[in-house]
């Protein structure tokens, strides 16, 4: 099976999900035979493709017309990379990315898609997948077919690669761009992350819920006690529907699925929503006032208390034995 | 100016959802149903536009079988003027209802398609995508703002970088986020006033599409969620716990 690995970058660098994606490639190419490649796309790519070298074979379409991510745009160039090398599957980490641009591809290879793939098996060659739905209440496995398998893959459900021994080959794509549409134009990203890990890539997440009650507590408390640990600052959807986080924090069906070594849930009631994105973490902790809140059904470690009381004595606590 | 809102009909998000003993699909005998959240933003939003000036006509779709028709008057209560119910019985992956989508955008030619950027049954997140790659239509995602400009519309997607602003040509197919409004409760009058716009029955047939099976499933299971909670009563405990388990 030929597997061509969507990689998606920031700010020049992979990102961890497409580590996750290459994982979940060279796995499937081991068990059925076959390869596995970067198909990595943008402008002025020479550095991160010899990052990706390191994991695998890079065919790169290095164009400024792809200067700009868009869906408009990459998706047709993907579809045509994916028919010249004549790839059986095409593979992303999953995120806004992969949704936006990859599913658009996946459309004009066929819309033979799997989304949000948390495992797979193979039974009698045929390559089966699992992957949620209702906001992680149902597993289902499935099964693809149709000309093209196009996959995203939790970054939650395979483990970064390792990079490989030898560096391997960087080869450029000789593409047709002429035809390109221009009927897109991006005019601005703004993040307010503040320069802390995204939720999705870091060990701790520290998040906070309803009991929150504004934005400055909410970054006394829960962004304070993540920088602590080096952790990223999540948030459930009622502080960010409430505007007291940022969206991009939002952990849930509807957000983020995340899945750190510790994920601490700090005055979060525990709605189905919120759960589906972070039941898979490794430990739960929970603190939350009210002792029957549904959060202590799936937490590790529970303590009933008021956010506003423990935070400030938890964190005092850490640093503690941070500058010991 | 015409607007398209599909929708789709899935389970009450308040519901515990529960698997039938024989694992063959999920117990709905029960379960109230309601129009897919994220849609009922799109078409909340397709009511805004409306009334913020453009001179839009509001045509919501439904892809299924008769019980559909009730969430469908529920879009007509919120302000849609009339809807299409697609009749077909079995149950659909993304592909056949971005399809599907396709044939009914060809027959009415919006100038719009507003719809949610997933449905919380599959949780695919693909017919959007779908859809505008079918038609070569210019896609917007994720929507928390939107804005109409001469020609074109101006949206706000939430990204996992943070808000990105793009200006996008139109005809368009843009897909809405939890932050782009808060869905309107339908009044008494308008829910009157629903029962008499039109639902227009249409056999799958009518659209000359055989349907491409694309995801089979093969099995389905409820996993436990639960875990068992060491129930720590002190901050010093907690610390000390926390210090164990954190990488």
């Amino acid at each position: 099976m030929k597997i061509l690995v969507l990689a998606e970058t920031d700010a020049g660098a992979l990102r961890p999900a497409s580590l996750a994606a290459i994982e979940c490639g060279r796995q499937l190419s081991e068990q059925n035979g076959g390869s596995v490649r970067w198909l990595l796309l943008g402008a002025q790519l020479d550095t991160v493709a010899r990052e990706a070298a390191r994991y695998a074979p890079v065919c790169v379409v290095d164009a400024e017309k792809l200067a700009t991510v868009t869906a408009d745009t990459w998706a047709p160039v993907i579809a045509r990379a994916v028919k010249q090398e004549g790839a059986e599957l095409l593979l992303a980490g999953s995120g806004t990315f992969a949704k936006d641009v990859l599913t658009r591809a996946a459309a004009l290879l066929g819309g033979t898609m799997a989304s949000d793939v948390l495992g797979h098996r193979w039974v009698d060659g045929q390559l089966q997948l699992r992957r949620a739905m209702y906001a992680g209440a149902i597993v289902a496995t499935v099964q693809l077919s149709g000309p093209v398998q196009i996959i995203t893959c939790q970054s939650t459900a395979y483990a970064a690669a390792e990079p490989l021994a030898a560096v391997e080959a960087i080869r450029p794509l000789a593409i047709d761009l002429a035809d390109l549409p221009a009927r897109v134009q991006v005019e601005a990203v703004e993040s307010k992350r503040g320069g802390r890990p995204d939720v999705t890539e870091a060990a701790v997440v520290v998040s906070g819920g309803r009991a929150i009650k504004n934005s400055a507590d909410f970054e006394a408390l829960i962004g304070k006690l993540a920088d602590t640990l080096g952790g990223a600052a999540g948030s459930s959807r009622v502080l960010v529907d409430a505007g007291i986080a940022p969206n991009e924090l939002q952990v849930g069906q509807t957000g983020k699925i995340v899945a750190p070594e510790v994920y601490l849930a700090l005055g979060i009631s525990g709605a189905v929503q919120h759960m589906a994105g972070m039941k898979n973490s490794k430990t739960i902790v929970a603190v939350n006032n009210d002792p029957d809140a549904p959060i202590f059904e799936v937490a590790n470690l529970g303590l009933v208390g008021d956010v506003y009381e423990v935070v400030p004595q938890l964190i005092e606590r850490l640093s503690q034995r941070n500058s010991e | 100016m015409k607007i398209l809102v599909p929708t789709k009909r899935v389970p009450d998000t308040d519901q515990r959802i529960t698997l039938r003993e024989d694992g063959s699909g999920i117990n709905d005998d029960q379960l109230p149903f309601v129009i897919n959240p994220f849609d009922a933003i799109a078409l909340e939003e397709a009511i805004r536009l409306r009334e913020t000036g453009c001179d839009a006509e509001i045509l919501t779709v439904g892809i299924g079988s008769a019980d559909y028709e009730e969430q469908l008057r529920s879009g007509l209560a919120m302000g849609a003027d009339r809807a299409i119910l697609v009749q077909c019985e079995e149950s659909l992956d993304p592909w056949n209802v971005a399809r599907i989508l396709q044939a009914l955008v060809l027959r009415e030619g919006p100038d719009l398609v507003l719809m949610g950027k997933q449905a919380v049954d599959d949780d695919a997140s693909q017919a959007g995508p779908f859809l505008a790659a079918l038609l070569d239509w210019p896609q917007a995602t994720f929507a928390s703002k939107v804005e109409l400009t001469e020609d074109a519309v101006r949206v706000d997607r939430e990204t996992d970088q943070g808000i990105e602003t793009i200006e996008v040509t139109r005809p368009a197919v843009i897909t809405t986020d939890l932050r782009l409004n808060e869905p309107r409760y339908a009044s008494l009058p308008s829910i009157l006033k629903a029962r008499k716009k039109p639902i227009e029955q249409l056999p799958l047939e009518a659209l000359a599409i055989t349907l491409e099976p694309r995801v089979k499933i093969i099995d389905l299971e409820a996993p436990s969620q639960s875990r068992t909670c060491r129930r720590v009563d002190s901050v010093d405990q907690l610390a000390e716990a926390l210090v164990e388990v954190l990488p």
